[in-house]
């Protein structure tokens, strides 16, 4: 047993203690557009909100986007490293870590871009010192703090034997700063049977705890929009539709990272076609989920055409058409047919097919914050095209774009901090290493 | 109950001799000379005021101080009040002057107005009409409901404010509001400087970079006596103000009896299905005065085009 941890340590040592020409020119790279996001964002705070496409009508735009999009692979994270790890699925220890690090990763950057959609940050600690339970807005902040304290919990926990392992590890020669900070954080772990035994039931409460935070954060969320009256919002169907579009992304987003750090980190031996099927299928039966959310919500704003719903369709079957036939059409039938179609099941089409969902599931945010403030009960009367119709400028984008390169930055750097295929996990459990290498 | 009887009749004369009346008030607490400042701009309406030494003026309106209440006693309506609009569709013409009193009294760039005229025809086959557009003062108001901070808030007079100072700018009042009332300082505008007085959510004024304001029914001018700068400057009459209770609106030249105006002209609430409960009235427009189009006279090219989308002009273009 020993020997088998040795070996997988070895083998991740390259990950672990240094890091290459690509990799530096990645991190740069990483650096470079993070650098981007923080010129973007003087200028918005320098300059006023007026260098955001957003106007007097289409108040929120791609930053409210981007901060449902990341706390919806947040919440998806959790629900499926939650889920898997209560289910004990024998193949989930190679990907849960990376489950786990896009869970709260993701989690830190979404709030983010709220933040820059508020008029004045001076004025934050007022949503602390005045803030009203009464609002949605309060009910968020409530929620995704305990949703962010959660996780930390959870991910903590589940590194904590690779933590441990790190400590005690004398293959893979890392620098002694790092050495003192594994010893800290793995607060003195020796896999007592006493401290397996607490370690996994703490595990199993978070994994409980999160799952359930993870629901309610993303209903929550979803309240902010429909408690108002506008008549994209206002659906009932809102709180559960946003929880399976949540997951949906995240699955999509898991394959996405699992392809990418197999390729990189070469782990073929560890993660196969097995763990893509998996995820594939998750991702596929969220397709329907999803489809058929999506379905219900617009067929009845549709059948009854109340004036500003039909209103509203017509602006989405129109203006909109592209981003709606992918995100909601194609967003919804490409996984079914390419997960769905035994002979189409490669890894290489369904990372393909994750990709496209990922880019679909951004849209159908998009779709469900902009049109519905394009089109308000009062019809917009002005001479300005920015009022009527928004656009994102290249302040907004390049702040997206940091949000993306910061996602990525720290998602890279955990991957060199903690080894993200639990080392922990195959030795401990022989019939799962089993299953994992072999599978 | 016999004072409270003898402060209504009074109040209902205030409204009743409008303006002269206001200032009158004013000038019995002293405090004209004050009242009065140097700077000169072009006359939006003017007002007879009595000097200190006993003498009636007539002034600019923008020259008027008012005095400002802090942002604590902003909180609290005025005593015994409650507010109510009517506005007659039917004698609307598109003037646009009570859009430009609101905009100088307080301190708005262009583009920014509380009030908005929108040109509206409910059905192809149904008339278009002016539509004057304030905030609503709803008595059940989302705006404040989704308020995080408690930025705006619901007076015991009906009127909705918003402190500024407080306002955190997360805009969410403005997706609540489903009558687009409300707008939002997405720069710092020169406009805000105009203003020397210190902010007062009542003021409405001076305006803060990365906030949410609207139409606040000037319940400044309204504690010296007088109607809110739209209703006065309307040419037409078209707005009227008044107090609910009181059962008494005016529109500076005519006053009537607020439910038996909404009786006679079939007096109704825009999007009374939303159940915000607005306290603005509209008197729908018949047995109209002027043709629609005559709301295109004057305006400038800007204004004109902001109505290009309406069913209406797309039917009218040659």
């Amino acid at each position: 047993m020993e020997s088998d941890k040795n070996i997988l340590l070895k083998e991740f040592a390259p990950q672990l203690n240094s890091t290459g020409p690509w990799g530096y020119a990645w991190i740069s790279f990483l650096l470079a557009v993070i650098c981007l996001g923080i010129v973007a964002f003087f200028f918005q705070v320098l300059r006023g909100h007026e260098v955001t496409g957003m106007r007097d009508n289409v108040v929120w735009g791609i930053y409210i986007v981007n901060f449902i999009f990341f706390m919806g692979i947040s919440y998806a994270g959790a629900l499926i490293s939650g889920t898997l790890h209560l289910f004990r699925s024998s193949w989930r220890k190679p990907i849960i870590r990376m489950a786990e690090f896009i869970t709260i990763i993701s989690l830190l950057i979404g709030p983010c871009f709220i933040l820059l959609c508020i008029g004045r940050l001076d004025k934050l600690p007022y949503l602390a010192i005045f803030g009203r339970i009464q609002s949605p807005i309060t009910w968020d902040v409530i929620a995704i703090s305990t949703d962010i304290f959660g996780c930390l919990i959870f991910l903590y926990l589940a590194i904590l034997r690779d933590l441990a392992t790190l400590r005690d590890d004398d293959i893979i020669k890392l620098s002694k700063w790092r050495k003192k900070l594994y010893k800290i954080l793995a607060l003195g772990y020796t896999g007592t049977p006493e401290q397996q035994l607490r370690l996994n039931r703490a595990t199993d409460v978070m994994a409980a705890m999160i799952i359930a935070i993870a629901i309610i954060v993303y209903s929550v969320l979803a309240w902010i929009f429909s408690v108002t009256l506008q008549p994209g919002w206002h659906s009932t169907i809102f709180g559960p539709y946003f929880v399976i579009a949540a997951v949906y992304s995240g699955s999509a987003v898991l394959i996405l990272s699992i392809w990418l750090f197999r390729k990189i980190y070469h782990l073929e031996n560890y993660i196969t076609k097995k763990h893509f099927v998996s995820v594939g299928v998750i991702m596929l039966v969220l397709a329907a989920f999803y489809g058929y959310f999506t379905f219900s919500d617009y067929l009845t704003k549709w059948y009854g055409s109340e004036k500003n719903d039909e209103l509203l369709i017509r602006l989405l079957f129109n203006e909109y058409y592209w981003y709606f036939i992918i995100s909601n059409y194609i967003g919804v039938l490409l996984p079914l047919i390419v997960v769905g179609i035994p002979k189409l099941r490669t890894i290489t089409n369904i990372t393909i097919t994750s990709v496209v969902v990922i880019i679909a599931l951004w849209l159908n945010r998009y779709l469900i914050v902009v049109p519905t403030l394009e089109s308000p009960y009062l019809p917009i009367q002005d001479s300005r095209p920015e009022w009527l119709n928004y656009g994102a400028t290249w302040i907004e984008w390049s702040l997206t774009a940091a949000g993306i390169a910061v996602f990525s930055l720290l998602f890279t750097l955990a991957s060199k901090f903690i080894p993200i295929v639990p080392i922990s996990g195959f030795h401990h459990d022989l019939e799962d290493k089993k299953e994992g290498i072999s599978a | 109950m016999k004072e409270q009887s003898k402060n209504k009749s009074t109040r209902r004369e205030f409204l009743k001799q409008g303006l002269v009346a206001g200032a009158g008030i004013a000038a019995g607490t002293g405090l004209i000379s004050s009242l009065l400042d140097a700077r000169t701009s072009e006359s939006v309406e003017k007002v007879k005021v009595m000097t200190t030494d006993g003498q009636i003026r007539e002034v600019d309106i923008a020259q008027l101080k008012l005095p400002r209440v802090s942002r604590e006693e902003s909180h609290y309506g005025i005593p015994g009040r409650k507010f109510v609009m009517v506005i007659d569709l039917a004698k609307c013409k598109n003037a646009r002057k009570c859009v430009e009193a609101c905009q100088k009294g307080h301190h708005l760039p262009k583009g920014q107005e509380f009030m908005k005229i929108y040109l509206l025809q409910d059905s192809d086959k149904t008339s278009p009409y002016w539509f004057p557009k304030p905030c609503f003062h709803c008595d059940n108001p989302l705006c404040v409901s989704v308020c995080p901070v408690g930025a705006t808030y619901k007076r015991s007079d009906g009127i909705v404010l918003v402190d500024n100072e407080r306002c955190i700018g997360c805009k969410f009042c403005m997706t609540g509001c489903p009558y687009s009332s409300r707008v939002f300082a997405w720069k710092h505008y020169p406009e805000f400087d105009e203003d020397k007085e210190p902010y007062s959510p009542e003021a409405g004024s001076p305006g803060k970079e990365g906030t949410v304001s609207k139409c606040d029914f000037c319940p400044d001018l309204i504690r010296v006596g007088k109607v809110p700068y739209c209703v006065s400057a309307c040419p037409m009459g078209v707005i009227y103000f008044g107090d609910i209770d009181e059962d008494t609106v005016t529109n500076g030249t005519d006053t009537f009896q607020f439910s038996q105006l909404i009786k006679d002209r079939a007096g109704y609430r825009y999007l009374e299905n939303l159940g915000t409960r607005p306290c603005v009235y509209y008197l729908p427009p018949v047995d109209r005065q002027y043709d629609v189009s005559l709301g295109f006279g004057d305006l400038n090219e800007e204004i004109k085009n902001r109505y290009n989308e309406t069913p209406y002009v797309k039917k009218h273009k040659p």
